[in-house]
């Protein structure tokens, strides 16, 4: 007998899982978009049931409205919002479909044959003021540099696009 | 006897991270690999959170490096559809197979 938990994250993990492979199946872009928003969403659901409730807003603030959207508006610039894939080659989809078989065989075989230990019985807290001492606080085993240099990364990655994305040659006018 | 949570999210995320590889692997429209991508990374995240949680409880450095990535995620989405753009206004396709210009 399973207790509604188990049965909880079980319907969560098929809801990511097809979504998931009909993100990387259907062959409308635009369906692809909506279905990989299915997937984020219910990632993000899986970590309100882990109860890891700050990870869970970041998914949907950054993921879900952020990339998604990113994504939507970049095939509506690139206008293929009705266009229909081509049918991936046979051989390609072939290769493609053993390397990936084997490969996650390979590792859920290794996952199942491996006792996991239960931790060291502490209860798992993760709020918001511990993340932000994890962050910036004024310990030695804090991230700040790292901290301050994804802020750095996200700066470069911002004037690197508007610098790509307005680039024009002279020879089009 | 019922299976752990962490074994199932394992699974899970091991799953989905080949799902993603099957599409970059066999897609060949760049928006569609970065999907592909995206849902490799953030089985990635699954397995950073649910490591941290089941095995190492007492800390919380799994959520932060899940943080990290979905920072740097973001930087990279953000700049690889900034490069498609630009590829999509100088050869007006974002079929991989249409970018060989620096091939010869």
């Amino acid at each position: 007998m399973m207790d509604a938990n188990l049965i909880a994250l079980l319907t969560l993990s098929a809801f990511i899982l097809i979504s998931g492979i009909l993100t990387v199946t259907t062959r409308r872009l635009f369906r692809a978009a909506i279905w990989l928003l299915f997937t984020l969403i219910g990632i993000a659901g899986l970590y309100f049931w882990m109860e890891v409730e700050f990870a869970a807003a970041v998914q949907i603030i950054v993921y879900v409205g952020g990339i998604v959207v990113l994504i939507i508006f970049s095939i509506f610039l690139t206008n293929q919002e009705g266009i229909h894939m081509p049918e991936a080659l046979g051989r390609r989809k072939l290769f493609g479909l053993l390397a990936v078989l084997a490969g996650a065989g390979l590792t859920c075989m290794q996952i199942i044959a491996r006792t996991w230990n239960n931790g060291d019985g502490s209860a798992y807290n993760p709020s918001v003021n511990k993340i932000g001492h994890l962050l910036v606080g004024n310990t030695p085993d804090s991230y700040v540099l790292p901290f301050e240099l994804v802020s750095i990364l996200l700066l470069a990655a911002m004037i690197g696009c508007i610098v790509i994305a307005m680039k024009s040659r002279p020879d089009e006018q | 006897m019922n299976p752990s949570p962490l074994l199932i999210l394992l699974i899970l995320s091991t799953l989905l991270f080949f799902i993603g590889m099957y599409g970059f692997l066999t897609r060949r429209n760049m928006i569609a690999m970065l999907m592909s991508l995206e849902l490799m990374l953030n089985s990635v995240n699954i397995n950073f959170i649910a490591f941290n949680k089941y095995l190492w409880p007492g800390n919380i450095e799994g959520l932060g490096y899940t943080i990290f990535i979905i920072a740097i995620a973001a930087a990279e989405a953000a700049v690889a559809i900034a490069i498609i753009i630009n590829l999509f206004r100088n050869t007006r396709s974002i079929d991989a197979e249409d970018a060989s210009q620096l091939k010869n």
